[in-house]
C-alpha cells in the first residue's frame, strides 16, 4: 500500500487531527442523508468495529453521536446516515440544511457500547434510522457465515434506508411498514429460548422497550439494545482553551488546531503518548478542575460523566480552563 | 555526499535475523537493513523485512493490508499448521479479533490497575530490600527482574502456586517458536509437552482464583461477550505474553541506568521522569524485537512488489533506533520525548498488557530509587538468546545506597 506508507510522517504529524471533511453526500431515504467523511489530508482514520459511533462536532459546537455504517476495510473514510428530526435539538437539521461536500466537522471516538459478540446466530431488529449500527453487523455475520435475520420496521418504505442492499439478502430480511401492514406485533418475533441467538435492536424507545421485555425469559445478556437518547450530550465548542499544569501552575493556551499534548510541549511539559488517537491509554492524565471534552475511544459513558481523567492526545475542554494533574 | 559501502559491509539480503550471531548483537545488522531501503528481501527465508520507523509504523497500523491471522512468526498459517492453536488475540484479525480484544482491554486499563498499584509497590519494596540485604552487588536479571513479575503477575491472573517455574520456559519457547526451527527451538521442544499441558490446565475456570484477570475473562464468557472456547485461550495469551516481556523490560531499565552515570540521581531528584526512563529503556531494548505480518493482497512498498501471502518481518527494535526518526537514537536520554516508539507495537494489535508492564517497571524503579543513589556494571553481562525477545541471562551490577 504505497499511498499509506508514503504518508507515514505526514500522518504522524497530523495524528491529533479531530477534523473530518465531508467527501460525499447522498439521500438514502426520505429525510435520511448519508455522509461520507475523511481526514482533510486523506490520512488513515481510527479503527472501529460494528456497533461503534463517532461524535460529530458541528461548527456551532453542537455534538451528536452517529453510528458508523461503512466498510471497516476502508481505513480512509467514515460513513454515517442522519435522519432529519425537525423537533430535535437542531443537530440533524443543521446537517440536512447546511452541511455540503467540502465542509468540515470535528469528531471524537469512535467508541463502541454496542459490540457484536460471537453467537451461533443473530436476530437484528431495526426501527427506521436504527438500521445504521446494524448494517455493519449484518455484513459481519455474513462474513463469518453466521445465521441471522432482520426485522426492519418503519412508517413507509420511502422512509427506510438501504432497502436495495438488504433486498440482496432475500428472505432473511423482513420489512414491515405501518402503511402497508399496520402495527407490527413484536412479540411474534421473540426467538425460541432453547436456541441461542443474540438479539440486537436499535430504534425508537417503544420498540426497544418491547424487545427489552424478552430479556427476562431469554437471558439478560442475549438482548442488546442501542438507544438514541440519554447519551449525556453536551454542546461544546472546538475553540481555544487554557490548560494549567497543577504542579507548577504554568498555563498554556491550547489553540483550536492543536492537541493538549502539543500545547504542553511548547512550555516544555512532555506527556508521553503512543497511539496519539485516544485508543491506547498511554497518556492518561488526571483532571483536577474543568470540564473535559472527551474524544477518546476508551472511557465509557459513566467514566466520561465522572471525568476524573482525560487523554490529552485527542481530547479537549468544554470549559475555558482545565487543571491537569501533571 | 556519496556513500561508498565498504567491502566488508554485509549484504542486507543475506542477513539471517535468527542466526545466533545476529541475536547476540543485532544492532549493526539493523543499521544495514535500514540503510538498504524501505523494504528488503531476506533470501534465506524468502521473506521481506522492514527496519525503518516510518514503514514499520505504517504497516503495523494497517491491519487491512498486513494481517496477523496468518501468524506473526515465520510460519505461514495459510499453508502450515501452527505448533499450538493460534492465539485469538495476537494471531487473529477483525472480525475474529474484535471480541477477545474488547474483553481484555478494559481489564488492563490504567484505571483498573490502580487497584493493584498499592500492593505492587509494597511488593517491589520488599523484593528490592531483600536483594540489597544480601549486599551491594547483585544480578539485576536473576535477583530482581525475574523475581518481581513472577511474584505479582501470576497472582493477578489468578493461577495456582504449584508449577509457576513453568512460566518462564513456556514464554521463552513461545517467543522462540515465532522464528525458524533453529537450535533455540529444537533444543527446548522435547521438554515442552508437560509445560504446555500445565499452562493449559491453569487456564481452566476451576483452576483460577475468583478475583483475578482469569476469572474476569471467564465472566465475560458468561455474559456472552466471548465464546466459552475462547476464555481459556485468552487466559493463555496473558500467561504467554506477560512474563518474559516484563522481565526484560525491568532489566532494560536497570541496564540503562547502569550505563548512564548520573541518571539515578536525576531520577531521584525528579520522580516525574520515571515514565520517560521506562519508555526510553523499552525503546532502546525493544523486548519484543520482531513480529511478522502477511500481505493480504499484492502490495507495493517503495519500489518493491510484495505478493499476496508473502511474509514481512517488522523489526520493532530497528525502528526504535532509526536515526531517520530519533535524534541520537542509541542514547538513553531522559530529555527525549519517546512518544510513538513501537516497542509495544501499534494499531489494533498494540500490546494490550502494556499498562501492566509499565506499572510493574515503575514500581521496581521507584523502589530502587528509594534506596540507591547510583548503579553501575559489576561484571560482564550475558545476553539470553531468543528468536523474538531481546533480553539478558545475567547482568551483574553494583549499587551505592542513599
Amino acid at each position: 500500500m504505497v499511498d499509506t506508507l508514503a504518508t507515514a510522517s505526514a500522518r504522524r504529524n497530523a495524528a491529533h487531527g479531530g477534523t473530518l471533511v465531508v467527501t460525499g453526500r447522498r439521500d438514502v431515504a426520505q429525510d435520511v442523508v448519508e455522509l461520507t467523511l475523511a481526514r482533510p489530508g486523506r490520512e488513515r482514520l481510527p479503527d472501529w468495529a460494528p456497533g461503534a459511533h463517532i461524535d460529530i462536532v458541528l461548527p456551532d459546537g453542537t455534538t451528536r453521536q452517529y453510528s458508523l455504517l461503512g466498510d471497516r476495510w476502508d481505513a480512509h473514510s467514515f460513513t454515517i446516515a442522519v435522519l432529519r428530526e425537525p423537533v430535535g435539538r437542531g443537530g440533524s437539521e443543521h446537517i440536512h440544511a447546511q452541511l455540503s461536500v467540502g465542509d468540515t466537522v470535528g469528531f471524537g471516538g469512535p467508541r463502541n457500547n454496542f459490540r457484536l459478540s460471537p453467537a451461533p446466530g443473530y436476530l437484528f431488529i431495526a426501527g427506521g434510522i436504527g438500521i445504521t449500527p446494524l448494517m455493519p453487523m449484518i455484513r459481519q455475520a455474513e462474513l463469518l457465515g453466521d445465521p441471522w435475520r432482520l426485522l426492519y420496521l418503519g412508517r413507509s418504505r420511502a422512509r427506510l434506508a438501504y432497502l436495495d442492499e438488504l433486498a440482496g439478502y432475500g428472505e432473511r430480511v423482513t420489512v414491515h411498514t405501518a402503511d402497508e401492514r399496520g402495527r407490527a406485533v413484536i412479540d411474534d418475533w421473540m426467538p425460541d429460548p432453547a436456541v441461542a441467538p443474540l438479539v440486537y435492536a436499535c430504534g425508537p424507545e417503544r420498540l426497544l422497550d418491547a424487545v427489552d421485555r424478552w430479556a427476562a425469559p431469554l437471558g439478560r445478556h442475549r438482548v442488546r439494545l442501542e438507544r438514541f437518547t440519554a447519551r449525556g450530550d453536551v454542546d461544546r465548542p472546538t475553540t481555544a482553551f487554557d490548560v494549567e499544569v497543577a504542579s507548577s501552575g504554568a498555563v498554556v493556551t491550547v489553540q483550536k488546531d492543536e492537541s493538549i499534548v502539543d500545547a504542553l510541549r511548547r512550555i516544555d511539559v512532555d506527556v508521553i503518548t503512543s497511539c496519539a488517537q485516544g485508543v491506547c491509554g498511554t497518556c492518561e492524565t488526571g483532571v483536577l478542575a474543568g470540564v473535559p471534552d472527551h474524544r477518546d475511544s476508551l472511557l465509557n459513558e459513566a467514566e466520561r460523566a465522572e471525568s476524573r481523567c482525560l487523554y490529552p492526545c485527542i481530547s479537549r475542554a468544554v470549559s475555558d480552563r482545565l487543571v491537569l494533574d501533571l | 555526499m556519496s556513500i561508498v559501502e565498504s567491502p566488508s559491509t554485509p549484504d542486507a539480503a543475506s542477513i539471517d535475523p535468527f542466526d545466533l550471531e545476529f541475536l547476540r548483537d543485532p544492532l549493526p545488522h539493523h543499521a544495514v537493513l535500514r540503510d538498504a531501503g524501505p523494504v528488503v528481501r531476506l533470501e534465506k527465508y524468502g521473506v521481506y523485512a522492514m527496519a525503518r520507523y516510518d514503514e514499520v509504523h505504517a504497516a503495523l497500523v494497517d491491519w487491512q493490508n498486513f494481517q496477523s491471522a496468518a501468524g506473526v512468526g515465520l510460519s505461514n498459517f495459510r499453508h502450515e499448521k501452527p505448533w499450538r492453536p493460534p492465539s485469538v488475540l495476537l494471531e487473529a484479525d477483525p472480525p475474529r479479533h474484535d471480541a477477545p480484544r474488547a474483553v481484555v482491554a478494559p481489564l488492563l486499563t490504567t484505571r483498573r490497575l490502580r487497584d493493584l498499584e498499592q500492593s505492587w509497590r509494597a511488593d517491589a519494596a520488599t523484593v528490592v530490600a531483600a536483594v540489597l540485604d544480601r549486599g551491594d552487588e547483585f544480578d539485576a536479571v536473576t535477583d530482581l527482574a525475574e523475581v518481581f513479575p513472577l511474584r505479582v503477575f501470576p497472582d493477578a491472573v489468578g493461577i495456582g502456586t504449584e508449577g509457576r517455574e513453568n512460566l518462564l520456559p513456556y514464554g521463552d519457547f513461545a517467543f522462540n517458536a515465532f522464528g525458524p526451527p533453529n537450535e533455540l527451538v529444537t533444543g527446548a521442544a522435547p521438554h515442552m509437552p508437560p509445560v504446555t499441558e500445565w499452562i493449559g490446565r491453569q487456564c481452566l475456570r476451576e483452576n483460577l482464583t475468583d478475583d483475578g484477570f482469569g476469572a474476569q475473562i471467564w465472566a465475560a464468557a458468561d455474559r456472552g461477550e466471548i465464546s466459552p472456547e475462547h476464555a481459556p485461550m485468552i487466559v493463555r495469551s496473558l500467561l504467554t505474553a506477560g512474563v518474559d516481556t516484563t522481565v526484560t523490560g525491568i532489566a532494560a531499565i536497570v541496564h540503562a541506568l547502569a550505563h548512564s552515570p548520573g541518571s539515578v540521581a536525576r531520577l531521584r531528584a525528579d520522580r516525574s521522569l520515571t515514565r520517560t526512563a521506562f519508555e526510553e529503556a523499552v525503546r532502546l531494548e525493544s523486548p519484543v524485537q520482531t513480529f511478522f505480518r502477511t500481505a493480504t493482497r499484492d502490495l507495493r512498498v517503495g519500489d518493491v512488489d510484495i505478493a499476496d501471502g508473502e511474509k514481512i518481518l517488522m523489526f520493532l527494535g530497528a525502528a526504535n533506533r532509526d536515526p531517520r526518526r530519533w535524534a541520537d537514537p542509541d542514547t538513553f536520554d531522559l530529555d527525549r520525548d519517546p512518544s510513538g516508539h513501537v516497542a509495544f507495537g501499534m494499531g489494533i494489535h498494540q500490546c494490550v498488557g502494556q499498562h501492566i508492564a509499565r506499572l510493574e517497571a515503575i514500581c521496581v524503579l521507584d523502589a530502587l530509587l528509594d534506596r540507591i543513589v547510583e548503579v553501575e556494571p559489576a561484571g560482564p553481562e550475558r545476553r539470553h538468546l531468543n528468536n523474538t525477545l531481546r533480553g539478558w541471562e545475567s547482568m551483574p551490577v553494583r549499587v551505592r545506597r542513599g
